[in-house]
């Protein structure tokens, strides 16, 4: 039993760790979220030939094979930087979804565009009355010939002003909450019938409204099977799930350590604010709940992700108790920077928004306790009479 | 990263499982069911038979211990699996107080005439230790105690008053740190670790009683006690490094998570008999989600203690960290008992077993839950209080 990581795990992670160090210090990543653009391509080439892209892809489609500890290295370090490029959007949820559903002519057409670099698909799921539910699905496709017609709202799209290409979950058959009948297409983001709003977030990245009218789309973009797509898409959901805990592991660090060094270096009444006790175990709290954090989040990257049941698990235990953490870590950090914690000028409030924002993507606390406590509470036991009680 | 256990692990696992099954005796189990069922102390032979049984295995009452000691040296993933296993069977605990505090001292820096008199009887578990630290003046402060020994030939006579002393009315030994110069310019460099024979006369143990009612700890008074001085351990004055060693021995299991795990299990059961609104209780909402909280925190705390164990198992610690598995633990476990007690409703209430009322009253698996509760305000204070836990923290992990 070991929590190392392996020779080419290292050599990802050191990469990755200079690649934010060199290419996206603070400075920079200010200059990039105030550009038109929202994002600079040239990181997308660079994450290219760094073969970041392939992290996650099959080695037959070009891809580096990678596993769940490969992505948690890739985005650790991605939110030590608060590096806004669309890497979860795009190579982690829509990629996976096209590794997952795709016909072999697709993957083989996709995959290495995605990898090189040259297309970037991201997923349009969500619907303004659909909150945290992968299956409230009102956006419609309608046989027409060979093709769909479809029709639909999908918000707070990431990344899609980035995108050249949007997978679009619709419904084909069924009730708006119905899990089967969700179908979902490829689609080039320029064709006649996408309208974007394209806008910037509290935590400086990007998102769009996505306006889809009479969308002529043929049969043959339809990925995974027709009407049975749901399955595909909470498994992806719930990998990416997972790549963001990552990311927050990372802000976390962050949020704590620079805390701690500030608190050192603080002086008032004559000394560090660190040396009162009040800080002090504020501190330590903090410490805590990061390390709480990341072991949840080591239990999720090694808990068996190939059986479904265990997945959700994984995902909802991760995702509910870093969200209780990211709340304790992100508003104490403020808390103890005092006036400089609520500047838009100084870093710290960058990362606990973009912590924070982490928290809800994907769904809340509030919904992965739920969901966790749906998959784990329910069932009756039967007491065993003969037993001690045993509570100490 | 690979979390399962290595084929030889497994091999010690099974080992493990089968000896317990076989060993194991029922009469314990019972004997102890029963009493922890009617609230009743346990004896000296219920909290001692089993690691008397270890004792006769390859030295397994001392998971820790060195083999040239008679111990087992297991590794410390061995160590784990061995507590998990037995945590799992619900044994009966290993007493700490001579396997993992006094022993390792004694080993350490004792000389040979001590190893040889006093290791086997830890060993085996014949001999009962107790811990004399705590005075009533000094808690957290533990460096301002005040018992003291004065040297007079060839023996110290000790004065003072210990207290918290748990167990101590089963206990044939007690180690002792005591002031054997009241002179010093720092107050822990005037502490020795003295070694003390309970039966000597001028030790008075009087029982405190805990909010529960039991009787765990006591006070333990010396008045005029002629202590042989080759009882003392290592050199004179130097008592305080041994104890800042004792208190990193102490910290193995100290997050107590496998017997979390099966309390909250015992609390699904009870919840599934239990009824509220109509329905069994695991099915009401804030009762279920509080189960699902107390198992999130269990299974943050598990990896945790599995990254500790792995860096431990690598040769880097375990360190301060320790403390964060003392304090997180001891959360738990309190979170654990309050939901026990919550479970039962108003069978919270009866307080059975005792010189009041014998009849009992209520389901089996309510009774002393309560007590339990009350009982476990002490874990975030004993062994170094959480808020100590934190200072310690502070100064060795964040440097502040």
């Amino acid at each position: 039993m070991n929590f190392d990581y392996t020779e080419e795990q290292t050599l990802l992670e050191n990469m990755v760790t200079s690649f934010v160090r060199d290419d996206y210090d603070w400075d920079t990543r200010c200059s990039i979220v105030k550009t038109e653009e929202g994002w600079k391509e040239e990181n997308w080439k660079k994450f290219a030939e760094l073969g970041l892209l392939g992290v996650p892809f099959d080695e037959d489609q070009g891809g580096l094979g990678g596993e769940a500890t490969d992505i948690m290295i890739v985005m650790e370090q991605f939110g030590k930087g608060l590096v806004v490029e669309p890497y979860m959007p795009s190579i982690i949820l829509a990629g996976g979804l096209i590794s997952k559903l795709g016909s072999a002519d697709q993957k083989n057409s996709i995959i290495p565009e995605i990898i090189s670099g040259d297309r970037r698909y991201v997923f349009a799921y969500a619907e303004p009355q659909s909150r945290f539910d992968l299956f409230d699905v009102k956006c419609s496709a309608t046989l027409d010939g060979d093709n769909y017609i479809i029709n639909g709202f999908k918000s707070v799209v990431f990344g899609a002003g980035m995108a050249t290409h949007l997978i679009v979950s619709t419904r084909t058959e069924g009730d708006q909450r119905s899990k089967s009948g969700i179908t979902l297409f490829l689609v080039d983001i320029k064709s006649d019938g996408i309208t974007l709003q394209n806008y910037p977030t509290i935590d400086e990245y990007r998102a769009s409204e996505v306006v889809i009218e009479n969308l002529t789309v043929s049969k043959e973009n339809i990925l995974g099977e027709l009407g049975n797509s749901y399955e595909a898409i909470e498994e992806q959901v719930d990998l990416s799930t997972i790549a963001i805990c990552s990311e927050a592991v990372g802000i976390l660090q962050v949020l704590k350590d620079s805390t701690n060094d500030y608190c050192k270096n603080r002086k008032q009444f004559g000394q560090s604010i660190s040396a009162n006790q009040a800080i002090q175990h504020r501190l330590v709290d903090m410490m805590i709940e990061y390390e709480q954090a990341k072991s949840i989040l080591y239990m999720a990257i090694t808990a068996d992700l190939s059986n479904s049941d265990e997945r959700r698990k994984a995902a909802s235990a991760a995702k509910a108790r870093i969200g209780k953490a990211i709340k304790f870590v992100g508003e104490n950090a403020i808390q103890l920077h005092g006036g400089m914690g609520v500047v838009d000028e100084y870093m710290i409030s960058h990362f606990f928004k973009r912590a924070t924002m982490i928290g809800i993507l994907f769904g809340n606390v509030d919904f992965h306790m739920k969901r966790y406590t749906d998959l784990t509470q329910s069932n009756i036991q039967s007491i065993n009479e003969d037993d001690g009680i045993n509570l100490s | 990263m690979d979390t399962a256990f290595s084929s030889e692990d497994l091999k010690f696992q099974s080992e493990v499982r089968e000896f317990i099954s076989s060993n194991y005796p029922k009469e314990l189990k019972d004997s102890i069911g029963t009493k922890r069922k009617t609230g009743k102390e346990l004896s000296r032979d219920d909290l001692m038979s089993w690691h008397k049984i270890l004792g006769k295995h390859n030295g397994w009452s001392a998971p820790g211990w060195p083999k040239q000691y008679g111990g087992a040296e297991f590794s410390p993933t061995q160590k784990y699996i061995f507590e998990q296993e037995c945590a799992r069977a619900e044994c009966q605990y290993i007493m700490p107080f001579g396997v993992n505090m006094v022993g390792p001292v004694i080993y350490t820096f004792g000389n040979d005439e001590q190893k040889a008199k006093h290791l086997p009887g830890i060993l085996s578990g014949d001999v009962f230790w107790c811990q004399g630290y705590s005075e009533p003046g000094s808690g957290s402060d533990l460096a301002s105690l005040k018992t003291s020994a004065v040297k007079e030939g060839d023996h110290y006579v000790v004065n003072g008053q210990k207290t918290w002393t748990t167990l101590a009315q089963h206990a044939d030994w007690i180690f002792c740190l005591v002031r054997t110069n009241p002179d010093a310019e720092k107050p822990q460099q005037g502490i020795s670790f003295l070694l003390i024979d309970m039966k000597t006369p001028g030790i008075t143990v009087r029982p405190i009683k805990l909010m529960d009612g039991s009787h765990e700890v006591n006070e333990t008074w010396f008045d005029n006690v002629k202590v042989p001085v080759e009882n003392l351990i290592g050199q004179e004055n130097m008592g305080w490094t041994y104890a800042k060693f004792l208190l990193a021995h102490e910290r193995s299991g100290i997050a107590g998570v496998a017997r979390s795990k099966k309390a909250l299990e015992r609390i699904k059961q009870i919840a599934s008999a239990e009824m509220s609104y109509g329905e069994p209780l695991i099915q009401d909402p804030a009762f279920k989600s509080k189960i699902a909280n107390a198992e999130l925190e269990l299974s943050s705390l598990e990896y945790t203690e599995l990254r500790t164990l792995a860096k431990d198992s690598a040769g880097k610690g375990p360190g301060p960290e320790s403390s964060l598995l003392k304090i997180k633990g001891t959360d738990i476990q309190q979170m654990v008992t309050e939901l026990a007690m919550e479970a039962v409703g108003y069978y919270a209430n009866p307080h059975l077993g005792t010189t009041l009322s014998n009849e009992y009253v209520g389901p089996d698996y309510a009774t002393n839950l309560s007590g339990s509760y009350f009982n476990f305000r002490k874990a975030s204070i004993y062994g170094g209080s959480n808020e100590i836990q934190r200072n310690i923290i502070a100064k060795m992990v964040l440097g502040l």
